[in-house]
C-alpha cells in the first residue's frame, strides 16, 4: 500500500489511500472544526463545517469526505473559510430554539463551543423560531426538537453501531425531524434498545437523559472508540 | 381645567412602570394608579418544556431574587416526583433563602432606599443614590455592600455563581457546600452585626423624624399575609400561610399553601400588565393584602432568634395591633437581615448541612406541583400541571410583588393626595410618591416576568383625559 503525500496548512503529511483529509490533518495536530463527524461512524458531509481550500478546486470541499490525493495543497483555516464557518453556527443557531441559558447541555455542547471558539458573539440572520416538540415519551431518554442540528449522528451510531436503526431523519427542507421507529413516539418505538448510545453521541441538549436539570447533562462518548476497537481489532480495551 | 399627572419612568425600582394622577375640576388630585408596562410571560415559556427544567428557566425570571424562584420551582417539582427531599439539601434551601434575603434587601435599604433617607427626599435628585450617599457618609455606604457582597457571597460559595445558578432541582439540589465557606462565612459575622445595630439605630432615628411620610405613604389598615412556622417565627421555606387583619387579629392563621388557590384569586385590570390577587373571602377589592418584611412580621409572633426577636418586639410597638405604615417596611427589612444573619449562623453549625446526600431520585408520580416560599419580597407561589410524560401543560406563577399590587395603588393615591400639589409641582413631591411605591421594593421583572431596571414615569391627567404634565427620569 502506497501513502499518500500531501501538504495542509504549509505541513507535509502522509495518508493511507482513501482516507479523508480530514482524518490526516487531525492525526498531524490540525483540528478542523466538525459537527457530524464523530469517530467510529461513516461520515455523511451533513454540516459543512469541515470545509477546507484545495488547491486547483474552485469549490470548497468538506475535509471529512474528501480522500487525499498524491501531492495535495490544502488549506483549513483561512479567513474566508473563518467566515463560512462561522456563518454556518449562526445558521445553525438561527434554525431552531437554541436557548444555552436554560438547556441541559449548558457548558458541555459542542455546537456552543464551537461559536465560542469561533467568536460567534451574535447572530447576523433572523431567528426563525420554530415551533418544535419535546419527546418525553420514552422511559429513559428525552428529544428536544428545539436543539437538535440534524448532524445525524444519532441515526448513524443507532444503525452502524448498534444495528437497532431506530432514528431516521423525516420529512423535508426545514421541517426535516428525527423521527423514531418511522414516526412514532420514542416511548412506543420495537426497534429502541434503549441503550442511550444516541444520547451520547448527540453533540447538543437534543437527546438528554431524563431528569437532568439544566446544564446537568454531560456526554460521555469514549465507549464509541471501545467499540470500534473491539470490532476492528478484536481487542477489548479501554 | 382638569389635569392627569404621570411619573415615568419610576426610579430606583426593578422593572417599567407609570404612575397616573387624576386631577379634579378644583385642581385636587382625585385618584391614582399604578401601570405596569411591561410584559414578558414565563408562564407562556414554560409550556410544553420537561418539568426537570423549570428550576433552571425559572431562575431567569429575576436577577434578584433567582434563588427563591429555583426554590419555589424545585418543590413544585419535589411535589411532581412525590419525593422526600433529603435534610441536607432542605438546609441549602434555606440556607440560600437567608442569603438573598440578605443581598436583596441590602440592595433595596442600602442602594435604592437610603439615598431619600439619609439625604432627604427634597435633595437634589443627582444626588439621590448610592454614590451620593458615599459622599455624605462613607462608611455607612461601605456597609451595606458589605452585607449585600456576603449574602452574595454564600449564593455563589454554595452554587458556584452569583447571579442565574443551576443548583436547584427536583427532588433536592445538585451538589454539597464546600466546607471552606463556612469558615469564611462565620468570620464575617461579627461585622456583619455591628453593621446592622448601625443600620437599624439609623433606621429607627428616621422612623422617628419623618413623621409626615410615615402617615402618607402607605398607612391604612389592610390584611398582611406571609409564611410562619409552629414556633410563630416567620418560615421562610416552608411556612403555612397565616392572614391577619389591620388590627392584628388572625384572619387565618395556617392555610396550606398548596391550596392557595382555593383561597387566593387574581383579577386582570385593563391599564396594567401585573395582576390583581385578592383573598377571596373579602372579595375584590376588599381582600387586598400585602405581602413581604412587613407583613411576615405582622403575621409572626416572634423570630425565632435572639437578636431579631429584640427588634420584633420594639418594631410592632410602632403599631397597634399590625404595623400599618408602609414606611416600615424598611425597618422591616433590617430586622429580616439580621434574623437570616442568625439563621445562617445556626444552619453553618449544622454539621449536616455539609452532606453530599442532597438528591432524591425518582420518575414522575404526580400531575400536579406547588412550590411556595417567601421571596425577599413576598410569599411566591410556583404551581405546575404536566402531562403524562412529564412535560408542563400548565404554569401559574403568583409573586409578591403582585400580591402587593392593590396596596401599592392605594399607597400611591394616598401619596399623591398628601404630597402633590398639581398647581406648583416640584420634583421633591414626585419623589415621595416614588418612595411609596419604593416602600415594598417593587420587582416589576418578576411580578409581569418581565425584564430590566425600572425606570418611571408620571402624567397628571384631568378629567378630560388629557395630559397636563409629564415627569420622566431614565
Ligand atoms: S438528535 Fe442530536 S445526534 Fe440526532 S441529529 Fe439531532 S443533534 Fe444530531
Ligand atoms: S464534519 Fe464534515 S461535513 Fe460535517
Amino acid at each position: 500500500m502506497r501513502v499518500r503525500t500531501l501538504e495542509i496548512d504549509g505541513q507535509m503529511m502522509t495518508g493511507a489511500p482513501g482516507e479523508s483529509i480530514f482524518n490526516v490533518a487531525w492525526n498531524n495536530g490540525i483540528h478542523i472544526p466538525r459537527m457530524c463527524h464523530l469517530g467510529g461512524l461513516t461520515d455523511v458531509g451533513a454540516c459543512r463545517l469541515c470545509l477546507v481550500e484545495v488547491e486547483g478546486q474552485s469549490r470548497l470541499l468538506p475535509s471529512c469526505m474528501t480522500p487525499v490525493r498524491e501531492g495535495m495543497v490544502v488549506r483549513t483555516n483561512t479567513p474566508a473559510l473563518q467566515k463560512h464557518r462561522k456563518l454556518i453556527v449562526e445558521l445553525l443557531l438561527a434554525e431552531r430554539n437554541h436557548v444555552c441559558a436554560v438547556c441541559v447541555a449548558n457548558g458541555a455542547c459542542e455546537l456552543q463551543d464551537l461559536a465560542t471558539s469561533l467568536g460567534v458573539d451574535h447572530v447576523r440572520v433572523r431567528y426563525r423560531h420554530p415551533q418544535c416538540e419535546v419527546d418525553l415519551s420514552h422511559p429513559r431518554f428525552g428529544l428536544d426538537h428545539n436543539r437538535c442540528i440534524l448532524c445525524s449522528r444519532c441515526v448513524r451510531v443507532c444503525d452502524e453501531v448498534e444495528g437497532a436503526h431506530n432514528w431516521d431523519i423525516g420529512h423535508r427542507g426545514t421541517n426535516a425531524r428525527v423521527i423514531s421507529d418511522f414516526g412514532t413516539a420514542w416511548g412506543d418505538s420495537e426497534s429502541c434498545t434503549s441503550c442511550g448510545k444516541c444520547v451520547q453521541v448527540c453533540p447538543t441538549g437534543a437527546l438528554f437523559s431524563k431528569g437532568a436539570s439544566v446544564g446537568e447533562m454531560r456526554k460521555d462518548r469514549s465507549f464509541l472508540k471501545y467499540i470500534v476497537t473491539a470490532r476492528e481489532k478484536h481487542q477489548w480495551i479501554r | 381645567m382638569s389635569t392627569r399627572i404621570t411619573i415615568q419612568p419610576v426610579t430606583r425600582i426593578e422593572g417599567h412602570a407609570k404612575v397616573t394622577l387624576h386631577v379634579d375640576e378644583d385642581g385636587a388630585i382625585n385618584g391614582a394608579q399604578f401601570h405596569v408596562i411591561e410584559f414578558r410571560g414565563f408562564e407562556k415559556i414554560a409550556l410544553g418544556r420537561p418539568f426537570t427544567e423549570m428550576p433552571g428557566l425559572m431562575a431567569r425570571i429575576c436577577g434578584i431574587c433567582p434563588i427563591s424562584h429555583i426554590i419555589a420551582s424545585s418543590k413544585a417539582g419535589d411535589m411532581l416526583l412525590g419525593v422526600r427531599t433529603p435534610r441536607a439539601a432542605v438546609l441549602q434551601r434555606r440556607l440560600l433563602t437567608d442569603a438573598q434575603i440578605l443581598q436583596s434587601h441590602a440592595l433595596s435599604f442600602f442602594h435604592l432606599s437610603s439615598p431619600d433617607l439619609l439625604l432627604g427626599f427634597d435633595a437634589p435628585p443627582s444626588k439621590r443614590n448610592l454614590f451620593g450617599v458615599a459622599e455624605t457618609d462613607v462608611e455607612f455606604a461601605r456597609a451595606g455592600i458589605r452585607l449585600r457582597q456576603l449574602g452574595q457571597r454564600i449564593i455563589e460559595g454554595v452554587t458556584g455563581k452569583r447571579v442565574h445558578p443551576n443548583w436547584g432541582i427536583p427532588g433536592g439540589v445538585l451538589g454539597a457546600v464546600p466546607g471552606e465557606l463556612r469558615d469564611e462565612v462565620l468570620a464575617r459575622l461579627p461585622e456583619s452585626y455591628a453593621a446592622m445595630d448601625d443600620a437599624l439605630g439609623r433606621a429607627k432615628r428616621w422612623a422617628d423624624q419623618y413623621a409626615p411620610e410615615i402617615e402618607g405613604m402607605g398607612n391604612f389598615p389592610s390584611l398582611h399575609a406571609g409564611l410562619v412556622g409552629a414556633d410563630g417565627a416567620p418560615d421562610y421555606y416552608d411556612g403555612k400561610l397565616r392572614l391577619v387583619d389591620g388590627d392584628g387579629n388572625v384572619v387565618a392563621p395556617g392555610l396550606d399553601p398548596r391550596r392557595y388557590f382555593e383561597y387566593l384569586e387574581e383579577r386582570a385590570e385593563p391599564w396594567s400588565y401585573m395582576k390583581f390577587p385578592f383573598y377571596k373571602p373579602l372579595g375584590y377589592p376588599n381582600g387586598m393584602y400585602r405581602v413581604g418584611p412587613l407583613s411576615r412580621l405582622n403575621v409572626a409572633t416572634c423570630m425565632g432568634t435572639e437578636r431579631a426577636d429584640r427588634e420584633f418586639v420594639e418594631l410592632r410597638q410602632r403599631g397597634g395591633g399590625a404595623v400599618n405604615a408602609s414606611f416600615h417596611y424598611h425597618l422591616a427589612r433590617l430586622v429580616e437581615m439580621v434574623g437570616a444573619l442568625e439563621r445562617m449562623e445556626r444552619l453553618f453549625a449544622d454539621p449536616e448541612l455539609l452532606s453530599a446526600d442532597v438528591r432524591s431520585r425518582a420518575m414522575l408520580n404526580e400531575e400536579e406541583g406547588i412550590g411556595s416560599c417567601e421571596a425577599p419580597r413576598g410569599v411566591l407561589f410556583h404551581h405546575y400541571k404536566v402531562d403524562g410524560n412529564g412535560l408542563v401543560t400548565s404554569a401559574n406563577l403568583l409573586i409578591a410583588t403582585a400580591q402587593n399590587n392593590l396596596a401599592i395603588n392605594r399607597t400611591v393615591e394616598q401619596a399623591a393626595r398628601r404630597f402633590v400639589k398639581p398647581d406648583a409641582l416640584q420634583e421633591g413631591m414626585l419623589n415621595r410618591v416614588e418612595a411609596a411605591i419604593r416602600c415594598y421594593d417593587p420587582c416589576l421583572s418578576c411580578s409581569t416576568h418581565a425584564l430590566g431596571q425600572m425606570p418611571l414615569v408620571l402624567e397628571l391627567v384631568g378629567p378630560d383625559g388629557t395630559v397636563r404634565d409629564r415627569l420622566q427620569r431614565e
